[in-house]
């Protein structure tokens, strides 16, 4: 072993309660660091998986179709008022090559055509305003897992039949099985006998949707062979909005990711995350200087030993490599307890305590990366703690230091 | 020291390199003032001519405030000396950076203080072991059988495991002297290392740096205020209001044997 290192684990040894004391702090600093990150992220990503669950991650569409203003010769505009324009339900133009070109892109897990469009579903007496989901249905169930949330039927949807929300079923009085007619917007109308109802946890949904075939899709809303989106999951949910602006970059299609679609959200978990930068900041500072008011405790009592030492040959450098060494020590024992404790917490919130239907007490997320990232950063913390005490050490005159008994 | 010219200081007149290599210590007008370029500047050691020959046991004698604990300071290459020159082992330090004169110091340089200044942590033996740890970087075999030689030639092989706190005060100063021969370096620097023990411990102690000095060639130059001692010494030298004397005749008696 190394004359510095020998030195740094005896010094460390010798300054028991001292040691003790900042070990333990530097334990549950990194302890706490890793718990609240498994929380938040657990949090996030449970909360964006609930949201995710009824939506895609990116909706590709037209743009809305802009004013054609009027122009002078010198490209002013000379009109005072500017009327937006009507916007018609219009098809992608050109979706087949895109559709088949998107799987293509990074991150990009599944897709599906959509045609959607407004409008009334009745039955009897009953008469509703609803939405038009024209899917394939095969497709359609990797962007929004319906089979998953069916409350009653099945998710089957052959020509002639559709899947509508629980809700709407209920305003209709319909059940798996009846026949409730549809006309769209366009003025087309169908009847589709229900095979499925189903609970997507959105209310706006369970009471407007209906989803029928593509084709029969495209049919009522005048759209024969056309879509109006192309439905995208990726698999990073937070790279959504960037994977959403290349391909808007590449098609000239509006792509909405989740995230400009959901802002609030979006701002919520912004919010979270730095506030658990803060706290980890705070955590860290407190940690750092703990461990650097023992050390230069400690380098003043042992003012008279470096000056020995110093005497005998060991160099500054040296000397200073000492003190680095026990704050790099420190942080490290302290990243190896404190992960420990973090992963017996995150078990215990996760695995071992149980709310009372069963669900875990906490969502947690944590993987092997936070733990090692918050274990160099412990190690760092340390060394850089020790600087300033290892200066102070590496300064001591020798001759100060041994003249007086 | 393939550099022959190195070897003979700037102002070494008439000294040939062999006779420069023959000396341990080579001090030619040293001198050290405190405060340097200020108004209360103090020049404690007015320019001391001084040779120590390889092997040599002198004692370095005079009245407190006579700038004796300047001087081993300086000759123990902890403080450098703002005028004259020093050669130690042959080496010009004013052509050695700080680096360089840390190295010296740990290789040539062994050092005895009044208090034994082991370290409380470790214990004897690696007390005795530690300059050669400091300048090989780690713990080998043969540093650990010199050490344990080292305890038995002060009589404390059996103390070897022990923490200098559970050492007696002459015991203490035994494992120091052992501490001081590690590197087997050709002087050792002693600044009262009898100063708080009692006459009998400090005679055992005087007995055990005359057996290095003549068993193993190591020069000694041990600053002492007891005149029972510095008349066994070879020589003496006396410093007085920072000059340096030799001392020959004052103790001309007493060393007549």
């Amino acid at each position: 072993m190394r004359f510095e290192l020998i030195l740094a684990l005896r010094y460390l040894r010798e300054g028991q309660a001292q040691t003790a004391l900042i070990l333990a702090g530097t334990t549950v600093g990194v302890a706490v660091i890793i718990f609240i990150t498994a929380i938040v992220n657990g949090l996030q990503s449970s909360l964006a998986a609930r949201t995710l669950s009824t939506q895609s991650h990116i909706t590709v569409k037209n743009p809305d179709d802009a004013p054609t203003p009027v122009l002078d010769r010198s490209r002013l505009q000379v009109s005072a008022h500017i009327e937006p324009r009507v916007q018609r339900l219009r098809s992608i133009d050109q979706w087949e090559p895109i559709l088949r070109s998107l799987p293509g892109e990074p991150h990009v897990t599944a897709v599906s055509p959509m045609v959607t469009g407004a409008g009334f579903a009745s039955r009897g007496a009953a008469n509703k305003s609803i939405a038009i989901i024209g899917i394939d249905p095969a497709l359609y169930t990797g962007i929004v897992d319906v089979p998953a949330h069916l409350v009653s039927g099945q998710f089957r949807v052959a020509p002639g039949e559709a899947v509508i929300g629980m809700e709407l079923a209920r305003d209709l009085g319909a059940a798996v099985g009846d026949r409730i007619q549809v006309v769209s917007t366009e003025g087309r109308t169908d009847v589709f006998r229900v095979t499925g109802t189903f609970d997507l946890g959105v209310r706006d949904l369970n009471r407007r949707w209906v989803i029928v075939p593509l084709r029969t899709g495209q049919t009522l809303l005048d759209l024969p062979g056309g879509v109006t989106n192309i439905d995208l999951k990726v698999d990073d949910i937070f790279l959504a909005e960037d994977v959403a602006q290349t391909i808007a970059a590449r098609t000239g299609l509006l792509a909405e990711s989740w995230m400009a679609v959901n802002t609030q959200l979006l701002t919520a978990f912004k919010n979270q995350t730095m506030t658990t930068r803060t706290v980890r900041l705070f955590l860290i500072l407190i940690v750092a200087l703990g461990i650097a008011s023992v050390l230069v405790v400690s380098v003043v009592q042992k003012q008279r030993e470096i000056g020995i030492l110093r005497a005998m040959g060991a160099s500054a450098r040296r000397i200073m490599m000492v003190f680095l060494i026990q704050g790099g020590i420190v942080g490290a024992a302290g990243a190896v307890f404190g992960s420990g404790v973090a992963a017996g917490m995150v078990w215990l919130a996760s695995k071992a305590l149980r709310q009372e239907d069963g669900s875990p007490l906490l969502e947690t997320d944590v993987n092997l990366g936070i733990y090692l990232g918050t274990a160099l950063i412990s190690i760092v913390v340390g060394i850089l703690a020790a600087a300033a005490p290892a200066r102070r050490a590496a300064r001591m005159d020798p001759v100060e230091a041994i003249r007086y008994g | 020291m393939a550099d022959r010219d190195s070897l003979v200081g700037p102002d070494s007149s008439g000294h040939g390199g062999l006779e420069s290599r023959s000396l341990i210590l080579h001090l030619a007008g040293v001198r050290k003032s405190y405060n340097l370029g200020t108004p209360i500047e103090t020049e404690i050691l007015h320019g001391i001519d001084l040779t120590l020959a390889r092997g040599e046991f002198a004692a370095l004698i005079g009245p407190s405030g006579s700038g004796k604990s300047t001087l081993l300071h300086i000759l123990g290459l902890l403080e450098r000396p703002t005028g004259g020159s020093l050669e130690v082992a042959g080496q010009d330090i004013a052509t050695l950076d700080d680096a360089r004169l840390t190295e010296l110091r740990g290789r040539t340089l062994g050092f005895i203080f009044q208090f034994h200044h082991l370290l409380p942590g470790f214990s004897a033996i690696e007390n005795v072991m530690m300059p050669t740890l400091i300048d090989r970087g780690r713990v080998d075999a043969e540093m650990r059988a010199r050490a344990l030689w080292l305890l038995d030639r002060v009589g404390l092989k059996d103390a070897a495991d022990k923490r200098p706190s559970a050492l007696s005060g002459g015991m203490q100063q035994r494992v120091a002297i052992a501490r001081s021969l590690a590197m087997n370096p050709p002087l050792i620097l002693a600044d009262e290392p009898t100063g708080n023990l009692d006459t009998h411990t400090a005679d055992d102690i005087f007995a055990l740096m005359r057996d290095f000095n003549k068993d193993e060639g190591t020069a000694f130059l041990i600053v002492t205020h007891d005149p029972r001692l510095a008349g066994r010494c070879d020589r003496r030298i006396e410093m007085l209001d920072g000059y340096a004397h030799p001392a020959e005749q004052l103790f001309v008696l007493a060393t007549n044997n």
